[in-house]
């Protein structure tokens, strides 16, 4: 018999959660660990917990695999910590010099990850006409002139005509060798300022995801695992190690998404609001077809503006720490020596859940004065939970809401506006069971005529629906079961031939592991 | 009013414009930072009234003409202005006074900031709209009755398009072809004025109330119901978007929003008509408000005006009407710009009867 475990771990604000799963995707253990200011303390920590919960000695000789999502990228650029320098490179002159790259980026992050700034002639017309030849001199020059720790390029139209930002690439490889290049096309879609943003981002995040890699195949090496790694990306997909390398920036908000995820598979429910009530907020999702609805909005991350989508996430003050009378303050992680029941003095939310009947937690009884405010607070965060239900379904009231994280016994049984309340078996680990049990995913984006029998539009939607699959696979999906799992169309005006903007995004299991 | 625009006013600038564009005119953002960067390469941009202004000076309105995602992806260079400028003046023989924005709606409204600090010419508190429309004819001068003289257009790669139309309606149909063999996205003066010939032809006042707008919201503790008194609007619903059709026909963007009541609402449902602004308002069968007069989906949150390629299934918007500029009330403005000017079969109603 050959068994293969996998290890599911979320990096979170408060806590690192782990889980290891079987073939068959049931939960063999979870442990949950304060997260540590430089992760991989409560990396590792939670790993060995976890590890050690196995219901055998020795079996964790069988993991296979390693899924991690973290904060870290988004928090290197929120402190401005670890980034590597920059070169930008803009192909599209004489067009768009009216905004020169890194113009609205706060002037710390800027001269932070700046090497130097150039827009050279080239890009493309919407149609695939060339704006102007690529200047290839003039890239060179560039590249030669300003030393980087990377390079970012970004062409006008790249996402639907990509062959200028390849080129550039091959002629930096010519002209300089080893340094590494984000092409913009692979990061993000149509905009080109906010595609520039993420494209910067991305280059300048190597290094960090390096140390991150690093950090991680240290600890696995210390518990004598050999291992592949994965990494979870925002939208609810994994990518492999080598991959999440070359596109850190995707791995960005990948929490939420692994909690709806992890929501979903653990409950065994693909449509559903999902409330995620963790010690300080409670985030609400909504599940369709068991992936997250993704927010239109666009993305800021440290102040720079990007077209990622990400979960359309509501989040509340209402969480397990938090302050009765303080609200939105919370215990946060004091909340084992603070709290009513654990023989504290502040009373939290947890405090009120229990007085209400609605967990059994912590080693003291809910001393007699407070009931009355508890009971008051409860009914007032049921409230609140009634109203973010309402604002994030759809006027639909025949959906369950699936709840998960360390606090959902806060919920009430009932809440008004949904189904039912599903509390599925391992709910406090469900950011981690996310990551564990997500697909291979990659996403394409183009534009192709909005109507017509014409066989090109058929053969361009193919070739959209091959890339995102080729992309999916280049994440580590398997390639015989790698499905396309959105496809959306958005019309375009003013233009000569009625387009869409096309996007399509394929998911798949991971291949199956050899041996 | 206001004398000069700094870098400071443009955030409140583009968020006023994104609500007088009524669901279209373009993404303010690009505009807005193409504005900052100009303030801050050129200087301020002084904001001047028409009585300031000799009779005989020239007023320059300047648009973008083009497909919104097309100018997000392959944003304006630098010297177009300068290039329509140039053409102008060698054709007149003589300087221009200041710019004007064609469109106060959307990114049209903020981006002739930036064309005006490169030009080094103070910009009008005026513009052609009151709000953001289509079509080139339906400006305020061609319904004023002044001859579309002429139109010069610019393009990213340097060409120069002078046209001298024979009516408004040439006008738009032959920029429109320029347009597109331009890539889709080209900067343009329609009609060149003097002061003089504005008074009566042009909506005062558009800027200086755009920045207003804007500020209305900043920092307000509700910002929803600051935005609606500014507006002096009526609150036709508060809802989600529970249903969105598009369809492209014509070269427009055209659809069906569907707005669900909540809260107060529930049990209320909008419809919104859409091409490429917010037109027609329907609710029970019943029309609550309709072109030209403004239709304008915010958050309802944030009261951030959501446009219309950005309307997505599941967000909480609330829509807002408020009459329009008396000009487009006249026979000739209703013909321009009416709901049968957009293929609607309906006579025009006010907002204040009917909503």
């Amino acid at each position: 018999m050959s068994i293969a475990l996998r290890v599911g771990i979320d990096v979170g604000g408060t806590n690192t959660d782990a889980v290891v799963l079987d073939d068959d995707d049931r939960v063999l253990a979870t442990a949950k660990r304060p997260t540590s200011p430089d992760v991989t303390e409560g990396l590792r920590a939670a790993l060995d917990a976890v590890l050690a919960e196995l219901p055998e000695p020795g079996l964790e000789k069988h993991v296979k695999r390693v899924m991690l999502g973290t904060t870290h990228a988004t928090n290197a650029i929120l402190e401005r910590r670890a980034l590597g320098r920059v070169a930008v490179l803009r192909l599209g002159a004489p067009a768009t010099t009216s905004v020169p790259p890194l113009s609205e980026w706060p002037d710390d992050l800027r001269e932070t990850v700046a090497a130097g700034t150039a827009i050279v002639r080239g890009g493309y017309f919407v149609d695939g006409r060339e704006i102007a030849p690529l200047d290839v001199d003039a890239v060179r020059r560039f590249v030669a002139a300003t030393p980087a720790d990377a390079i970012a390029v970004t062409g006008v139209f790249s996402p639907a005509s990509a062959d200028q930002e390849n080129r550039v690439a091959e002629i930096i490889r010519a002209e300089i060798g080893d340094v590494p290049v984000s092409l913009s096309h692979e990061i993000g879609s149509l905009g080109l300022l906010e595609r520039e943003n993420a494209t910067v981002l991305n280059a300048a995040l190597y290094g960090v995801a390096r140390d991150v890699t690093d950090a991680l195949r240290e600890a696995l090496a210390a518990r004598g695992l050999e291992v592949e790694t994965y990494f979870a990306q925002n939208d609810g997909t994994l990518m492999a190690v080598d991959y999440a390398a070359r596109y850190p920036v995707l791995t960005i908000g990948s929490g939420p998404a692994n909690s709806l995820r992890g929501a979903a598979y653990l409950s065994g429910v693909t449509d559903a609001i999902v409330a995620d009530v963790g010690g300080t907020s409670t985030d609400l999702g909504v599940l369709a077809g068991g992936f997250p609805r993704e927010s239109a909005a666009a993305v800021e991350i440290g102040g720079v503006a990007t077209n990622f989508r990400m979960p359309d996430i509501l989040s509340i003050a209402l969480g397990g720490g938090t302050i009765v009378g303080a609200e939105p303050r919370s215990v946060g992680y004091r909340i084992g020596t603070e709290a009513l029941v654990f023989g504290g003095s502040t009373p939290t939310m947890t405090d009120a859940a229990v007085a209400a009947g609605r967990g059994d937690v912590g080693t003291h009884p809910v001393p007699g004065q407070w009931r009355e405010r508890l009971a008051r607070a409860v009914r007032r965060a049921d409230e609140a939970v009634a109203d973010a239900v309402d604002r994030v379904t759809l006027g639909r009231v025949d959906r369950p809401l699936v709840a998960v994280g360390g606090g959902a016994f806060l919920l009430a049984a009932e809440v008004p506006g949904v189904r039912e309340v599903v509390r599925p078996a391992h709910a406090e680990v469900a950011n981690a069971v996310g990551a564990a049990i997500a697909l291979a995913g990659g996403r394409f984006e183009t534009i192709v005529p909005a109507s017509g029998g014409g066989s090109s539009r058929a053969t361009l939607i193919d070739n959209a629906k091959e890339e995102a699959a080729a992309r999916a696979v280049a994440a580590g999906a398997d390639p015989a079961s790698v499905q396309i799992v959105e496809l959306s169309e958005i019309p375009l005006s003013y233009l000569p031939e009625p387009a869409v903007r096309l996007h399509v995004k394929a998911a798949g299991p991971l291949a199956r592991q050899a041996g | 009013m206001q004398a000069r625009i700094t870098s400071a006013d443009v955030s409140a600038l583009a968020r006023g414009c994104a609500v007088l564009g009524t669901g279209g005119g373009g993404d303010v953002r690009p505009g807005a930072i193409a504005a900052r960067r100009a303030i801050r390469d050129h200087g301020d941009v002084p904001l001047v009234t028409l009585d300031e202004l000799p009779g005989d000076a020239l007023v320059l309105p300047l648009s973008g003409i083009g497909a919104p995602t097309v100018s997000n992806e392959m944003v304006h260079g630098t010297d177009e202005p300068v290039r329509i400028a140039e053409e102008i003046e060698r054709i007149l023989g003589r300087p221009l006074a200041a710019v004007m924005s064609s469109e106060i709606g959307g990114g049209n409204g903020v981006a002739p900031v930036a064309w005006a600090a490169r030009l080094g010419l103070p910009l009008l508190d005026a513009d052609a709209m009151g709000r953001a429309f289509p079509e080139v004819q339906m400006v305020s001068m061609y319904v004023a009755g002044i001859p579309a003289n002429l139109v010069v257009m610019a393009d990213v790669v340097g060409n120069v398009v002078t046209i001298r139309p024979v009516d408004g309606l040439w006008s738009e149909q032959i920029a429109r072809a320029v347009c597109v063999a331009a890539g889709s996205s080209a900067l343009m003066a329609d009609y060149v004025l003097t002061a003089r010939e504005c008074a009566g032809a042009v909506i005062e006042g558009t800027v200086s109330r755009a920045i207003a707008v804007g500020r209305a919201t900043e920092g307000a503790a509700d910002p929803l119901a600051a935005l609606t008194a500014e507006l002096g609007a009526v609150r036709l619903i508060t809802g989600k978007l529970a249903d969105l059709e598009r369809r492209t026909t014509g070269g427009f963007a055209r659809g069906t929003a569907t707005i669900e009541g909540t809260g107060g609402d529930r049990g209320r449902i909008l419809q919104l008509e859409i091409q490429n602004e917010n037109l027609v308002a329907v609710e029970d069968g019943r029309v609550r408000a309709m072109v030209p007069d403004l239709i304008t989906v915010v958050d309802t949150q944030t009261a951030t005006a959501i446009q219309t390629e950005g309307l997505r299934y599941g967000q909480r918007v609330t829509v807002l009407a408020w009459p329009c500029d008396p000009l487009w009330r006249t026979p000739k403005g209703l013909e321009t710009a009416g709901p049968r000017a957009f293929g609607y079969d309906m006579d025009y109603r006010p907002v204040e009867e009917i909503a």
